[in-house]
């Protein structure tokens, strides 16, 4: 009893530190948004890892996709609501569209396979995401890959980045926006 | 990559993000949908005739008020269901209040009329193209609210679509009782209703696919 209600103020004590560094992340300070996603990546592993016990491979790529997606729809969040309300639904959405995939894709081939899988793969990795997105990157067309590339990997900013690449300011912006929206979509066609 | 260095992408360069996002993509969706619906209307159908003498009749205003006000329920609908972990709370109710309230109108006009004549109100003299032009007029509606959900993030996606096809109906609605004719509570009751649900279940089939993200 006394353990759950500990549970449940630490619960309280976590929504309230992250909601107060998304608010302050929303209007625009880096450093509270990088906390804020550095905690969240804690308690997305700690969730998924409890839900994908058969399935430890799939954790970090989890938790990289739903970091992802957090981001790209940062904007739906109301700063009048719980923020543990609308982290779940996310994290939720995520794992329920996995097992979903995974399912319709574990139909579609030879079971057989899965038995000479056993011995195909060690999770002694299980830690690192195989999942890698830098490799994704490269895929993007120029215009999407160059102002993440300059803006968000070696941090210059949109000025910057416009007289690097000649590219107009707004659609360095639009690049960033679409070429991270385009590698979440790729990130699903992959898996 | 490892994760540490996503979020440093992430975070890096991140900006200020404005918080009405969800209000202004679906005033720009409603806009042109309904602008789209209208246009329709007016090209392919026209404006009653005889509106100037039926806009002095309180059925004509109960024809109108009935999709508005399932439009508005659908509206907060869509616009929950936008957000993770929004919850519906009363929105269903308020959407199943107009039907009931117009079903009761219905029993009230059939109940008073003689047994001969409740077919014909319940018909009427044009369900066909009521069923066909509903449906037809929210199809601007529909496209436009369909694209407003993808830029948000909806979870429940069959329940999200069908909020947005239940407002592309209820848009369709509004816009055809300016054509329409009928002026009974029956026909609105079944035929009104009927084209309203056809774009909520195309809405509803559409949403796993086209609102994935």
């Amino acid at each position: 009893m006394t353990q759950r209600i500990d549970s449940h103020e630490q619960a309280s004590a976590n929504e309230d530190r992250l909601r107060d560094l998304l608010v302050r992340a929303l209007a625009g300070d880096a450093a509270a948004y990088r906390a804020f996603l550095k905690d969240l990546s804690t308690h997305l592993r700690a969730y998924f890892r409890k839900r994908l016990s058969g399935l430890p491979d799939e954790v970090e790529d989890l938790v990289q996709e739903s970091l992802l997606a957090v981001h790209n729809q940062r904007h739906t969040y109301d700063p009048g609501h719980p923020l543990t309300a609308w982290v779940h639904a996310i994290a939720k959405y995520k794992l329920v569209d996995l097992l979903r995939r995974r399912a319709a894709r574990d139909l579609r081939n030879d079971p057989l396979d899965d038995v000479l899988d056993i011995l195909a793969h060690n999770d002694s990795d299980a830690a690192a995401a195989r999942l890698d997105l830098a490799k994704l990157l490269e895929r993007l067309p120029a215009r999407q890959r160059l102002p993440i590339v300059h803006m968000k990997l070696e941090g210059l900013s949109v000025v910057e980045t416009s007289r690097v690449t000649g590219m107009s300011e707004s659609a360095v912006k639009v690049g960033v926006h679409r070429g991270l929206k385009a590698l979440a979509a790729m990130i699903r066609k992959q898996r | 990559m490892k994760t540490d260095e996503l979020i440093t992408l992430l975070a890096t360069g991140a900006g200020a993000v404005e918080s009405d996002a969800t209000a202004r993509r679906y005033g720009t969706a409603l806009g042109w949908g309904a602008f789209g619906a209208t246009l329709l209307m007016a090209i392919l159908l026209g404006v009653r005739p005889d509106i100037d003498a039926a806009a002095r009749l309180p059925m004509f205003w109960i024809k109108l008020a009935f999709p508005a006000s399932m439009a508005v329920g659908s509206l907060i609908a869509a616009s929950r269901l936008s957000r993770p972990g929004a919850r519906l709370g009363w929105v269903p109710g308020a959407l199943v209040a107009p039907v009931l309230a117009m079903w009761l109108l219905t029993a009230y006009v059939l109940l008073g009329a003689p047994p001969p004549e409740r077919g014909e109100l319940v018909m009427g003299r044009t369900w066909e193209y009521c069923l066909f032009n509903v449906p037809m007029l929210s199809v601007p509606v529909l496209v436009a609210t369909l694209w407003a959900m993808k830029g948000l993030a909806p979870t429940r996606l069959a329940l999200a679509g069908a909020a947005v096809g239940l407002l592309a109906g209820a848009i369709g609605a509004l816009v055809y009782a300016l054509h329409c004719p009928e002026m009974e509570a029956p026909f609105l009751g079944v035929w009104y209703v009927a084209g309203m649900l056809i774009p909520a279940i195309v809405g509803a089939l559409l949403g796993p696919f086209v609102l994935r993200w």
